[in-house]
């Protein structure tokens, strides 16, 4: 692999205005501007977007998959942290 | 259609859909692949101005396909072969350096069909300049091979560029329906030496310039490029699918 010459880079998109940008991907590049670019001709080739991000994969801190039992699943046992349990008044309509 | 205004159109089709073919060759074989999507989508940008203006002029696959090289009234830039990425490289810019401020000054023609050509054109080239500015920056800015090829690359073709500025018929200058190339001259200096001085390459000295293209006069390369892209029609005609 030429990967001194061309790091990865994440790619993200803004769909339109208003929404958050999207993890779609990654793209090879030597630089940044170039990683734009790459992004652009191989992420938005269908009308995807109207915003780009590019990230160097080496910036991202990942968790570690053999946490994930300690760190994740006592999550899976709380489903009253979904805000699903309240009795909504027929007054407020759809929320 | 005018015959003024016929090979005119010819001429800026022609240019559109040789080089966008020279770009479709590189299909499977480029360096990376995001740049091999990055070639195909000019390619397809360009293959699409091609589109609109061989059907304005007349029978679309008639113009693409059954003309022979002597009718073929492109730039010789365009048709130069792909030679290793960094004459592909350089061959785009020279090309879109002219081409981005020409489709600009277009959507001002009088010719109401070429003027949104010209709309759509001009978006696109804008960012094919981007894109072949930045490589051909990084090319020669990168190491001694990139720097040797891209220079040798811009060398080779440099003798190609002139005849971008060559007039179009004089009653279409009248007429407002053409622009005279010699008017984006400034602009295209300006580009070529702001991204040659950010990539280290030096500026080919002007000397003689080829010319012949918009005439039919082409190298012998046009000729192959032809004989790939024709051959169904030939071989199948009126095929379709």
């Amino acid at each position: 692999m030429s990967e001194p010459l061309s790091p990865l880079w994440e790619v993200f998109v803004r769909a339109r205005n208003g929404l958050a940008h999207r993890h779609v991907g990654s793209v090879h590049a030597a630089d940044a501007a170039m990683a734009l670019q790459a992004a652009r001709d191989v992420y938005t080739r269908r009308d995807e977007g109207v915003s780009l991000w590019v990230v160097p994969s080496a910036a991202i801190t990942a968790s570690d998959p053999a946490d994930a039992a300690a760190w994740f699943e006592p999550a899976s046992a709380k489903p009253y942290r979904h805000p699903s349990f309240y009795e909504v008044p027929d007054e407020v309509g759809h929320m | 259609m005018d015959p003024a205004l016929f090979d005119h159109v010819l001429g800026l089709a022609d240019d559109a859909l040789v080089l966008g073919h020279r770009l479709s060759e590189w299909c499977g074989r480029a360096p990376l692949l995001e740049e091999e999507l990055a070639l195909g989508n000019i390619a397809l940008d360009l293959i699409g101005t091609a589109r609109g203006l061989y059907q304005y002029a007349g029978d679309e696959d008639a113009l693409a396909y059954l003309r022979d090289a002597g009718a073929y009234r492109n730039l010789l830039l365009v048709e130069q072969p792909n030679g290793d990425f960094a004459v592909t490289i350089a061959r785009q810019f020279l090309y879109e350096a002219f081409a981005a401020p020409f489709w600009r000054a277009m959507t001002g023609s009088t010719d109401a069909a070429l003027a949104g050509i010209a709309a759509a054109a001009a978006g696109q080239a804008a960012y094919h300049l981007r894109h072949s500015g930045d490589w051909l920056i990084r090319l020669g800015d990168g190491t001694a091979e990139s720097h040797r090829r891209a220079q040798d690359a811009l060398d080779g073709l440099w003798m190609f560029t002139g005849e971008m500025f060559e007039p179009p018929a004089a009653p279409l200058l009248a007429a407002g329906i053409a622009i005279d190339p010699a008017r984006l001259r400034p602009e295209w200096d300006a580009t070529v030496d702001r991204v040659l001085a950010e990539a280290t390459l030096a500026r080919p000295p002007s000397g003689w310039m080829q010319s012949g293209g918009r005439r039919g006069r082409h190298s012998e390369h046009l000729g192959y490029l032809l004989a790939e892209m024709q051959f169904l029609q030939r071989a199948y005609p009126g095929l379709a699918w």
